[in-house]
């Protein structure tokens, strides 16, 4: 199972610019900051995933903290969790390394996982571009799980209040309906992903 | 001695305000913006979009400094900065007169990103830096979504204008 996700990561990188809505997820083999290791097949109550590139140095990132935070109390119980993936070359953004992961989250007191991409090899196969970018995956069936939407959370990035379009609130919400998603794709103004040089 | 007292004044005044800089960051809206990118010009418009918690983005401001200083014959160059509107006296503008930024300096105040994105560039996902080339005469553009290279940018130039 692991050799298969890894040569879908593998092809994936290899033939596309990243995934797009309508795509099958790819899954992964990633550490969480228990050290326990973490893919989207490993939670078999889950009917889809919240899937956020974020991390611990971006202003944008911070800012959706709580947001981030709100979104899994709110749709982990109706089987959405949020499943954070920190995408950044810790070498070029040491305030993104494991240790500080796990330091943001105890202050932050995050209860979903937070992973860390070390190889970027998700990171480039999701086609995450900047942080905070989020992947909303809808499990079809067994441990197949599609994209739904992918993009900002809300269009006010500096402040929750005034956003008046919320875009990942409304994906999931139309998901759990059996609506369908309405906006599947949106862009945000973000922090660039640190690459290995 | 009233006249003397008024005269007193007004040169104070006159004085003072001839001491006041011009504004150093301009904050826009979107419109602002689209004119830069779709005015006729015979210079070559460079448009760089940052932000002063960006650390990629400060790390290349010095060649467009350059570009300014060297080039502004035929290139027009500015610097559009993403940072909120809110720290634009806290932040942008102490950072625009400590760099001793010369090119123009704007704020692009326009929170409600995903409207506006895909005007400037489609392929744009959002990451900054980010930096836009057009050449006006023959609306030739190229659209980078990365940090440049030394010398990238002038090469580039040389490119869209011969």
């Amino acid at each position: 199972m692991v050799y298969i996700s890894t040569i879908l990561v593998i092809l994936s990188v290899l033939f596309s610019a990243g995934l797009k809505v309508g795509d099958q997820a790819v899954d992964f083999e990633l550490k969480n900051i228990d050290g326990q290791m973490m893919s989207l097949a490993s939670n078999e109550q889950a009917k889809g995933y919240i899937l956020v590139f974020t991390c611990n140095t971006c202003p944008y990132s911070v800012a959706y903290e709580d947001r981030i935070i709100q979104l899994h109390e709110e749709y982990a119980p109706k089987g959405y969790p949020v499943v954070a993936v920190q995408p950044n070359n810790v070498q070029r953004s040491p305030g993104d390394s494991f240790d500080k992961m796990k330091q943001r989250a105890k202050e932050k007191g995050f209860s979903f996982p937070y992973l860390i991409d070390e190889t970027q090899e998700v990171t480039r196969a999701y086609g995450a571009t900047n942080t905070p970018h989020v992947y909303v995956l809808n499990r079809e069936a067994g441990d197949r799980f599609v994209i739904e939407y992918i993009g900002a959370i809300d269009n006010n990035s500096r402040n929750a209040a005034d956003a008046d379009q919320h875009y990942v609130q409304d994906a999931l919400d139309g998901l759990i309906e059996g609506k369908g998603v309405q906006t599947t794709k949106t862009k945000a103004i973000g922090c660039t992903i640190k690459w290995a040089s | 001695m009233l006249r003397y007292l008024i005269t007193l004044l007004i040169s104070l005044v006159l004085f003072t305000c001839s001491t006041i800089p011009t504004p150093k960051v301009q904050v826009i809206k979107f419109d602002t913006l689209e004119l830069l990118m779709t005015r006729d010009s015979e210079k070559v418009e460079v448009i760089n979009f940052w932000a002063t918690w960006c650390k990629p983005c400060i790390k290349e401001l010095p060649y467009f400094q350059e570009l300014h200083n060297l080039r502004s014959y035929h290139v027009n160059v500015t610097l559009v900065s993403l940072d909120y509107v809110d720290v634009l006296h806290e932040k942008v503008i102490p950072f625009v007169e400590m760099r001793q930024l010369t090119p123009q300096v704007m704020l692009l105040d326009e929170i409600d990103y995903n409207s506006w994105i895909d005007k400037v560039e489609p392929s744009w996902s959002g990451a900054i830096p980010a930096t836009l080339i057009i050449n006006h005469k023959t609306g030739e553009r190229r659209f980078l979504e990365r940090e440049l290279k030394t010398g990238e940018l002038t090469q580039i130039i040389d490119e869209i204008t011969t």
